[in-house]
């Protein structure tokens, strides 16, 4: 927080912004057999891969703060994201990257991995991330944090 | 219970500013955004009620009546306004900046205890498509 900036805290709130990634995978399990990946997998199996726009919607949550308004500075959580998630996943092949060398990249394990990263923003707290792998598919991982 | 979800939109200006700062601080964390001649978005917002279902109309609220109070109690004081310049939460000295999040919360605020039959259970506020504040009410 910048200098200046007053911290006392107002009502509790959540932001979300919305990220795109393009990237490929396939999905492909070493515990299965050349049938079985094809059964479980389907065309998602093909060896040469194939890729989304994934749409990664990242929420936090935490007390509004009384000089910004704002639950954090979104120009460090752009930032954090541009080399967190953007530099890192954009444009990649998700199956080439160390963290999917022994998980599977479905989107179920990229949106667990996304939430795992937005965990070491110290800017406010990540309380769920939601992806969109199409405009039919959305996965969603976080604390229930919603009143009631 | 069951939750019903009402969509509406309205296009207004702001500027972020805080008072109690210099000019230097206000330009540093609010960057274009604290720009006094003020900028503006088209909002849309989401609210979303809980409540039983009755059993002989069928309905959690009256579609109509929620559109109605959205439009009475939001919709009339926000659209095409300079939020800092003439809504009277958002007014210089209430240290209220027209945020995202404070927008969420002043409509609920708004909203609160004015919805017959159901509860409010979340305010939804997009600044854009890829930016957007959830408020649920909590202190």
């Amino acid at each position: 927080m910048a200098a200046g900036v007053t911290t006392s805290a107002g009502p509790k709130a959540y932001l979300s912004r919305r990220y795109r990634v393009s990237a490929s995978h396939r999905l492909h399990s070493e515990a299965y057999s050349v049938e079985e990946n094809r059964a479980v997998y389907g065309k998602c199996n093909n060896p040469h891969g194939h890729g989304h726009n994934y749409a990664v919607e990242v929420t936090l949550g935490g007390p509004v703060n009384a000089g910004t308004g704002m639950v954090c500075d979104l120009g460090e959580l752009d930032e954090f994201a541009r080399t967190h998630l953007l530099q890192r996943f954009d444009g990649m092949n998700l199956n080439t990257l160390e963290e999917f060398h022994k998980l599977v990249p479905t989107t179920e394990n990229f949106t667990r991995e996304i939430y795992r990263t937005f965990q070491g923003f110290t800017g406010a707290k990540v309380v769920r991330v939601r992806i969109e792998e199409t405009g039919n598919n959305s996965f969603e991982y976080g604390e229930k944090f919603e009143r009631g | 219970m069951i939750l019903l979800t009402r969509k509406t939109e309205f296009s207004s200006a702001h500027y972020y500013w805080n008072e109690a700062w210099t000019e230097a601080e206000n330009e540093r964390v609010f960057g274009r955004c604290a720009n006094r001649n003020g900028h503006g978005h088209n909002y849309t917002l989401e609210v979303t009620v809980a409540g039983e279902v009755d059993p002989v109309s069928g309905f959690v609220v009256d579609l109509k009546e929620l559109k109605e109070i959205l439009e009475r109690e939001v919709v009339s004081v926000y659209d095409h306004r300079h939020l800092n310049l003439e809504v009277a939460e958002f007014a210089a000295g209430t240290g209220m900046i027209p945020t995202t999040e404070n927008i969420a919360i002043a409509i609920w605020r708004r909203l609160e205890g004015k919805i017959p039959g159901a509860r409010l259970h979340r305010v939804r506020v997009y600044e854009r498509s890829d930016l957007f504040a959830d408020y649920y009410g909590e202190r």
